[in-house]
């Protein structure tokens, strides 16, 4: 198993000793990982080895089997409110609403997050969704429907970035915007984790830890 | 793509945020966060209106359907129309708590919403108020129109209109909890009824009786005084159990 070297006080996040165990199978035992402000890490390992798992434990979504998350070195149980509002967390779903147009959808999950909403047209326009705005969501495409939720980032003042295969369904362009905006992140003091099967580009190699996955039974 | 051009140039004139210390956010205040949740709900049930329309429909045709299967005798129907009204009405709830909070299950948006730095049960009040809006308001400005098909004692339409006013929130407040309970279950209809309706029944029992009391002229205000007991318990309860129950089906 893989663990972060470097044990410091000042780490954003880690998780200590996290088992994770599902449908009886062990995914990942005693893992302990440090990351800091400034890292972008990248979760690596074969479908089913328990990516997704690990990063829905350390948003809070799901329990461990055994283990803790900790925020600024508090469990992030007993700090609920306050690691929420620290935390970008962007799943294999992507919360949008078919319903609701491209902009209303924005807005809301701008607004749920405490983030204003006041420049989203413009936000749109980063994801080249501009023209899209007043469509409803149900009429665009899969790709398009993670442009949405993706157009968060660019307002969102939460450090930890936590994001599930966010370059699914993106096309090129779309990625290399994507990677500079982890890099300026990750300079302005936040931290960066993520799952993708796609080779990094634009973030050179020395930028990117990598904790590998791949526990086999 | 031909936007693409165009939004590289936007990328540009943005406000700069490159190197800027992040900016902090503000958390919304508990009513913002309540009328946020609350008005996407409405906009979402607005744009979608087989959600209101359905239960509403049910509601009506099994009401209209009563008197053409038992016969038009203004007695036998003056003496069921309290438990025909109620039930349908607890049918047709039970019909409509799927969507409640299924369909954010499957896209995504309950995960960022559990997610979000609110307390959970504020959203879920939210959701649920959102809910009896859309299924309960309509049943309660509709139920006295289908009374009067089941001849219901005149002096009966008060307790008729106050029970559901105050039994209706309590069946969206306790299906929220079924449905919480269920959503991560692939088929879970079934085990929804299971759970909801003996939940039920005591709303059922209390709101008909005091439409039969009312019909001879007594004083009904006991069985409302349960109603609104079992109304104030579940709203003050139901909405912390939703917010467990979802941590749990979204783990």
């Amino acid at each position: 198993m893989n663990t972060l070297p470097k044990k410091t006080s000042t780490s954003l996040l880690s998780g200590v000793k996290l088992t994770c165990i599902r449908e009886e199978r062990l995914l990942f035992d005693e893992l302990s990982l440090q990351i800091h402000a400034g890292d972008i890490v990248q979760v690596e390992g074969p479908n089913g080895s328990g990516k997704t798992s690990l990063l829905r434990i350390l948003s809070g979504l799901s329990q461990p089997y055994d283990g803790q998350v900790h925020y600024q070195g508090q469990s992030i149980s007993r700090c609920r409110e306050e690691y929420q509002q620290n935390l970008l967390y962007f799943g294999h779903l992507s919360g949008v609403k078919g319903e609701m147009t491209a902009e209303e959808n924005l807005n809301f999950n701008l607004a749920l997050h405490g983030n204003n909403t006041e420049d989203s047209l413009a936000y749109l326009a980063k994801v080249n969704l501009l023209g899209f705005e007043d469509s409803l969501a149900s009429h665009l495409s899969a790709g398009q429907h993670r442009r949405i939720a993706l157009a968060r980032l660019y307002q969102s003042s939460a450090p930890i970035w936590i994001l599930d295969e966010p370059f699914t369904a993106i096309d090129k362009q779309g990625v290399a915007s994507l990677e500079k905006l982890f890099i300026e992140h990750a300079n302005r003091g936040g931290c960066v984790i993520l799952t993708t099967h796609q080779d990094l580009i634009s973030i050179k190699p020395e930028q990117v830890k990598k904790i590998v996955l791949d526990y086999s039974s | 793509m031909t936007l693409e051009a165009q939004s590289v140039q936007s990328t540009e004139n943005l406000p700069a945020q490159t190197n800027n210390p992040i900016p902090s956010s503000q958390p919304l205040s508990y009513r913002r966060a309540f009328m946020l949740v609350l008005k996407r709900d409405l906009t979402i049930a607005m744009r979608h209106k087989d959600d209101i329309i359905n239960p509403l429909l049910f509601f009506v045709i099994v009401i209209t359907l009563f008197p053409l299967g038992i016969g038009p005798e203004a007695q036998t129907l003056s003496r069921i129309a309290p438990g025909i009204i109620w039930v349908a009405a607890l049918l047709a709830t039970l019909l409509s708590l799927d969507r409640l909070f299924k369909s954010d299950h499957h896209d995504g948006s309950l995960e960022q919403m559990l997610l979000s730095p609110h307390p959970i049960f504020l959203l879920v009040l939210a959701k649920i108020f959102a809910h009896w809006l859309i299924t309960g308001l309509p049943l309660i400005l509709i139920a006295p129109l289908l009374a009067v098909l089941l001849h219901l004692d005149e002096n009966s339409y008060g307790a008729l209109v106050f029970t559901l006013l105050l039994g209706t929130p309590v069946l969206s407040l306790l299906g929220a909890v079924g449905v919480a309970l269920t959503v991560g279950i692939k088929k879970g209809g079934v085990l929804l009824s299971l759970l909801v309706l003996p939940l039920y029944i005591p709303v059922l029992i209390f709101a008909t009786s005091a439409i039969d009391t009312a019909a001879l002229g007594l004083p009904y205000s006991g069985q409302l005084a349960i109603i609104a007991a079992l109304f104030f318990g579940s709203l003050s309860l139901a909405p912390f159990a939703v917010g467990a129950a979802l941590k749990v089906s979204t783990n």
